[in-house]
């Protein structure tokens, strides 16, 4: 099976097969093509604020140390000793001048750079003369507006150029605070038993709300009975490189300028003073679009940025084609105060995370879809067309148009690398 | 100045009874177990002491939420029990302090299984009570779940009251 979109505008039939979720050789590739080459999310700048610190992540298949090295530089150092490949660090996080491999006791600064070894006089006198015993580092790492990503490819793009059109919505993620956004404590780390592929499309798929989350509205409606005004509507729109967004609004309080019920009535009048400071920094029109639109950001491959009733970023990997080990961030403007914050945090709980009301829902459809795909061999193709019939320009956010554009980029890398080996072989 | 009758025995029948509840989906019964002001919270995973505002934890529910979340899980459209997985809440090393007080405090490890489409996931932890009297029953003004566990893998989640 090599044919894995059929895009047919002309019938306005979009579908994927479900090969895709569960081959075992497509993962191959995808690590190959996908994750090897695309700008991958390492974390937010404000997880090491100081000179030393660092935290070990997990990004495409790596083992990394994000750190702040002593000269100011962030940098993604691989976690492996250059002597025989022991992890070097093995705290999760923390703030340190050196790192120490306990294997042979070699020791690094936290630019990666060798400075002790017990046992000298077993080495020639210009060992490492090259560099080549320091802690190697990820040479292409890069910073958009905090969200630090590094790429595996020294011949990729830049971020800039890659985020392309996406840096419009970021921006309007990260303007709705003064002094920037901060990554919160707690980093959650759970997991899904289901395709990676799976949370991208989930995470820019308003369609599923209200049969998904019918139990989390059920309880703001009960908050606020105003709230069966309000529907799930907005737009979807297909961003460069496959990244992609819906712009929408919604009934739940944002802790921008959105007021609810279960909050202090203190707090409304904060609010609209952040809604007017808004409209002096940027104009009433992007002031209304930052305080009152939410806004779900998928940047290809896996990253998602959702500026909803809390603004939190995922990213995730595979480590197999039906398991997934999921990092979430909350982010929240630097200097907020505590009264805000604390709303803002149980916004937060009350819908996301591997505890709140939505995404526990979240997780069990992917894995329900999973576990489905043993019907793979009779049971082919995904249906992504909703919304096809109105034009792509013209598409709801409870359509699909940003998740095609997912599979269109998806499907060019994918299928740019089928093409090359056929050539190959018919050399 | 009432009289303190409460007993460590009564204390340990109080939490056996507890488990016993939520391995049974008694949800509503559950909560009514909890004072008019009582809490629940699952701070951060490796983090007990984390403070609310600077860090994200998985559940700080106040009395209302600790209801509302009860309820949203006896629903048919939370999707993610239904049906209601199985669990077995086992609750050892049980110990009491302050029994004379107002606040009685109670700590103990626990194990919790829960398995749904034959696939089993265990949670280990501490619980932290704080336990009143009123009107001679007992009540949680508060209950905090610190998960010993180096993540939610491979869990994923939390769709039970732990």
């Amino acid at each position: 099976m090599n044919q894995f979109i059929r895009d047919n505008v002309e019938k306005s039939e979009f579908l994927v097969h479900r090969s895709v979720f569960t081959d075992r050789e497509i993962l191959a590739r995808e690590r190959a093509e996908i994750f090897n080459k695309c700008w991958l999310f390492l974390g937010h700048e404000t997880e090491i604020s100081e000179l030393g610190d660092y935290r070990r992540k997990k990004v495409g298949g790596r083992n990394l140390l994000f750190v702040r090295s002593q000269d100011g530089e962030i940098r993604a150092l691989f976690n492996t000793c250059p002597h025989r490949g022991a992890l070097v660090c093995r705290e999760n996080e923390g703030n340190s001048r050196v790192f120490r491999c306990f294997y042979h006791a070699w020791s690094f600064k936290n630019d990666g750079e060798l400075v002790g070894m017990p046992g000298k006089d077993g080495f020639p006198e210009d060992f490492n003369n090259d560099g080549t015993k320091n802690m190697k580092a990820v040479n292409r790492v890069e910073n958009y507006r905090g969200f630090v990503f590094v790429n595996f490819d020294e011949n990729a793009i830049s971020l800039d150029e890659y985020l392309g059109n996406a840096k419009e919505y970021i921006d309007l993620v990260v303007d709705q605070s003064e002094y920037g956004l901060e990554a919160l404590g707690g980093i959650q780390e759970y997991s899904v038993r289901a395709n990676w592929k799976l949370l991208a499309e989930n995470s820019v798929d308003l369609y599923h709300g209200m049969p998904t989350h019918k139990t989390y509205f059920d309880i703001k409606q009960d908050q606020d009975p105003n709230l069966k005004r309000v529907q799930l509507e907005g737009e979807g729109v297909e961003l460069d490189n496959g990244h992609g967004v819906i712009e929408y609004v919604a009934p739940w309080g944002r802790p921008v300028a959105q007021w609810t019920p279960i909050w202090d009535e203190e707090l409304k009048n904060d609010m609209e003073e952040m809604k007017v400071k808004l409209a002096e920094r940027f104009g009433e029109e992007r002031a209304d679009r930052i305080a009152n639109y939410n806004r779900n950001i998928v940047i290809f491959p896996n990253l998602v940025i959702n500026d909803i009733m809390a603004v939190t970023a995922r990213t995730f990997y595979p480590t197999s084609p039906g398991y997934i080990e999921v990092s979430g961030y909350s982010l929240a403007p630097k200097g907020e105060n505590e009264a805000h914050r604390m709303a803002r945090n149980n916004n937060f709980l009350e819908f996301l995370g591997p505890a709140g009301f939505a995404t526990p829902d979240d997780n069990e459809a992917l894995e329900l879809c999973q576990e489905a795909y043993n019907n793979n061999e009779e049971v082919e193709w995904n249906d992504i067309s909703k919304g096809m019939v109105r034009g792509e320009g013209n598409a709801l956010a409870t359509d699909e148009v940003q998740m095609r554009n997912f599979w269109r980029q998806y499907n060019a890398r994918i299928q740019a690398s089928l093409n090359k080996e056929k050539e190959v072989a018919q050399k | 100045m009432t009289v303190k009758t409460i007993t460590r025995q009564d204390v340990v029948d109080f939490l056996y009874t507890e488990a016993k509840i939520l391995d049974e989906w008694r949800l509503k019964e559950w909560a009514a177990l909890f004072t008019d002001d009582g809490t629940y919270k699952i701070p951060p995973i490796g983090d007990p002491e984390a403070s609310a505002t600077k860090s994200l934890f998985y559940a700080h529910d106040n009395r209302d939420r600790l209801q509302e979340r009860a309820e949203r899980l006896l629903k048919k459209e939370a999707h993610v029990e239904y049906p209601h997985s199985t669990t077995v809440h086992n609750y050892n090393n049980i110990l009491v302090s302050n029994l004379d007080s107002d606040v009685i405090t109670v700590e103990c490890n626990f194990t919790i299984h829960r398995t749904k489409r034959e696939v089993m996931d265990t949670f280990i932890g501490k619980h932290t009570y704080e336990l009143v009297e009123q009107d001679d029953e007992i009540k949680i003004k508060s209950k905090k779940v610190v998960l010993h566990l180096d993540s939610l893998r491979p869990h994923g989640k939390i769709s039970l009251i732990l």
